[in-house]
């Protein structure tokens, strides 16, 4: 270990007083499931953390009736205001036990400390706070007087950000007034189940919140009961079309949150240091597992060579390893199927003729890891240039004229993201209006926050979270 | 004094702003309610339903390129060209539908007025759907809604004007392109709109009108990779969930069927349907 080298810096996992095993949340208690109980692993160690109940479709049943009821016999007819200080007691619950959640988060999903810690849970608490505050104002959400709510939502997130999409998916939902049924990714359910307990000691009235864990077959009863009014998916464009054509004709109000491929624009008289810094937030940011990384860059010829050398250089000064420590700053990648496909993608990547780079890295011993990885060389055709490869890997392209970088910008089904690098604001605005994508970020990347609407164009789904817009996804005379 | 041997009009589609005949060749007999021949009308094919879809996607760059200021005198001359042509308007609804001059006439004045409404909401819709957000952090952040696309449409199929200007002129506004599919049983009206389209300085493409069976036509339209948004509103009486579940291969943005009053009424939430919301973040400070 040289002077410049960093000691270990753990966190520690003392707060933590998880159970070996967890059920349902059905009704405001933890109950027993029907299916198969799973074990929930640690990606960076590959050992189990707790195991997991199963829901199947009985359960589902449940938890869906748990969630009728307490719409009609109580959510529903609680005024705004109450709806909204339940919200508020939720987010200061989880201010007080963000370091337990960060860690539980980073301890199940593999990323980095300094990201749950950071990013990740203080935006869970700030969307409970926002929506919070919606409650009792929703005559002013542009909706016209009164809107109403929907009913039961049945919510399925991704293993991404799991607690963060939670709180995407429950708290306008439950602003609105609607009550939820929601399912997290099977390799990620931990933070959910904590959630359980906040909601418990928020006093929530039963069956507001309901959590049940599973996998695919899971997700699918609750996304085809019938007794539910609402579906919000946030996942792959795979699975979501097959919910679209699940939902179809049966009056269920749908949003969905889908994959993405976005362009990060690098024009030649962007702010370098600053655009180098965002190119790599903009696809190692939570080891590029995010449906909007900057994972296509496109950077004007003229700099090409330069933005390449010190993305390197910067490339390896990446930490890679263990996500508890404070000084990592790339994770583990989520789960052994995960690591396959981005595996796959990147050796299809090299078979078709890009170039591959990542820096030197020492691994753990167990553990799911990738190597930050840097393509050139990469043509629009290639496969790594059009499919979502959700993990830490960059491809380069390059482009000469505005009308070029936008032209290939827009040349995918997706349209979730896109960044643009530019000193000249007359450059920005004009390129971001033609970009078809439902969020821009000039000068920055991956910035989230309640009061911001994210959502997609195209393939990359339909629907709005965050906002005023995000509202409309939970009201009658909202738009879809 | 002579008397003049009408000359009567040949009901073509409307496309990329000419009218041509469908490519298939084929034609159907529309008839007053009674049976008596009106004219006949172009039975479009698959092929005149994907040719629609390629005119409205040339014409999408240049219609949602528009200022809305633009776009909204567009719709206004629409106004005022169908207003100076209403009385064959009248007549058409009258002999299609078998309804007298002044249920015909009323419905002429509500189509007017309708273009009249969505005119006017060209330069404002995108200050009320869209809005700064107080973002915690020092940017600049504001969302604002865009044209989805080329969307195609199936008219709502009892009225010959109506239904028809009340799903086309709130797609319009944001600077979406049509295809439309018109009522199947009253589609003289629609191609007759068509020539007021194409004499309202609306560019060519931005609207295409299609005649002859839902059925037919819009299963090709509710799978087709290039149409954005899918407005079912008029399908009601179609195998509409199977154009929905088509519609989902692409994730196309579908408004479901509507009946009655609530299909024609003008509505906000109609322009906003078919709009995509874009978020732009910009530091304030940091660079």
């Amino acid at each position: 270990m040289s002077f410049l080298d960093y000691a270990p810096a753990p966190e520690s996992t003392a707060l933590l007083n998880l159970r070996p095993e967890y059920g349902l949340f059905i009704d405001g208690e933890f109950t027993d499931g029907h299916g198969e109980s799973f074990a929930t692993i640690s990606p960076a160690t590959e050992k189990p953390i707790a195991r997991v109940a199963s829901a199947d479709a009985s359960d589902i049943d449940r938890a869906v009736a748990a969630a009728r009821k307490a719409y009609e016999k109580r959510w529903s007819t609680l005024s705004g205001r109450d709806r909204g200080k339940y919200l508020f007691r939720i987010a200061r619950l989880v201010q007080e036990r963000a370091r337990e959640l960060a860690v539980a988060e980073s301890l199940d999903n593999g990323k980095p400390i300094k990201e749950s810690r950071d990013v990740d849970v203080p935006l869970v608490a700030a969307w409970f706070f926002y929506y919070a505050g919606w409650a009792d104002k929703l005559d002013h959400a542009g909706l016209g007087a009164n809107p109403r709510a929907l009913g039961v939502a049945g919510q399925v997130i991704p293993w991404n950000f799991p607690l963060l999409m939670l709180a995407w998916k429950i708290a306008p939902a439950l602003a609105a007034g609607n009550t939820v049924v929601l399912k997290p990714a099977e390799t990620t359910p931990l933070t959910a189940l904590l959630f359980a307990e906040i909601v418990q000691q928020a006093g929530l009235p039963a069956g507001v919140v309901n959590i049940v864990t599973g996998a695919g077959e899971t997700g699918r009863a609750l996304v085809n009961h019938t007794d539910v009014n609402k579906v919000a998916f946030t996942g792959s464009t795979a699975v979501g079309r097959e919910i679209a054509r699940a939902v179809a004709g049966t009056g269920k109000r749908l949003t969905l949150e889908l994959g993405g491929k976005a362009a990060n624009i690098v024009f030649d008289d962007a702010p370098i240091d600053q655009a180098i810094e965002g190119i790599v937030n903009g696809i190692f940011f939570n080891q590029g597992h995010v449906c909007c990384a900057g994972s296509r860059l496109l950077v004007q010829e003229s700099i090409h060579d330069e933005v390449v050398d010190r993305l390197k250089a910067r490339l390896s000064t990446l930490r890679v390893g263990d996500p508890l420590d404070k000084n990592t700053d790339v994770g583990a990648i989520n789960s052994a199927e995960q690591l396959e496909r981005i595996r796959t993608l990147s050796e299809i990547g090299e078979a078709e003729g890009a170039e591959r780079w990542s820096p030197a890295c020492e691994f753990p011993e167990n553990g799911f890891w990738f190597a930050p990885t840097i393509f050139t060389n990469v043509a629009t055709s290639h496969r790594i240039a059009r499919e979502e490869i959700f993990g830490p890997v960059l491809s380069v392209l390059t482009f000469r004229t505005p009308a070029e970088a936008i032209a290939k910008a827009n040349n995918t089904p997706y349209g979730l993201s896109a960044g643009i690098w530019s000193e000249k604001g007359s450059r920005i605005l004009a390129v971001a209006d033609k970009l078809r994508a439902g969020v821009v970020w000039a000068n920055t990347f991956n910035r989230f926050d309640p009061a911001s609407p994210f959502g997609g164009y195209k393939e990359s789904g339909f629907g709005r979270e965050g906002g005023r817009h995000g509202l409309a996804a939970y009201l009658e005379g909202g738009v879809r | 004094m002579s008397t003049h041997l009408s000359v009567p009009k040949t009901y073509k589609l409307f496309v990329g702003g000419a009218f041509p005949r469908s490519e298939s060749g084929r034609v159907y007999e529309v008839t007053t309610p009674k049976g008596g021949f009106l004219a006949n009308a172009a039975q479009a094919s698959r092929k005149d339903a994907r040719d629609a879809v390629v005119a409205a996607r040339a014409a999408v760059s240049g219609w949602a390129g528009a200022t809305a200021y633009n776009r909204g005198q567009v719709l206004y001359r629409v106004a005022e060209v169908l207003e100076g042509r209403r009385a064959q308007f009248e007549e058409e609804i009258a002999a299609q539908q078998g309804v007298s001059g002044a249920v015909a006439r009323a419905q002429v004045d509500e189509a007017i007025d309708l273009w009249v409404w969505y005119a006017g909401w060209a330069d404002k819709f995108a200050q009320v759907a869209g809005n700064a957000n107080p973002v915690a952090g020092p940017y600049f952040n504001i969302s604002v809604p865009e044209p989805t696309g080329v969307v195609a449409v199936v008219a709502p199929q009892q009225s010959a004007l109506l239904g028809l200007v009340a799903t086309v002129a709130p797609a319009l506004v944001a600077g979406n392109t049509v295809v439309v599919v018109a009522s199947e049983a009253h589609p003289l009206s629609a191609i007759t709109l068509g020539e007021v389209l194409a004499t309202s300085d609306l560019p060519k493409g931005v609207v295409n009108v299609l005649t002859g069976s839902p059925a037919e036509i819009a299963p090709w339209l509710a799978s087709h990779d290039d149409v954005n948004a899918l407005d079912l509103t008029g399908a009601g009486e179609l195998e509409w969930i199977d154009l929905e579940i088509a519609a989902a291969q692409t994730l196309k943005r579908v408004l479901r069927p509507l009946a009655g009053a609530d299909a024609v009424a003008p509505s906000l939430s109609r322009i906003t349907a078919l709009t995509e919301t874009k978020t732009v973040w910009h530091p304030k400070s940091l660079l």
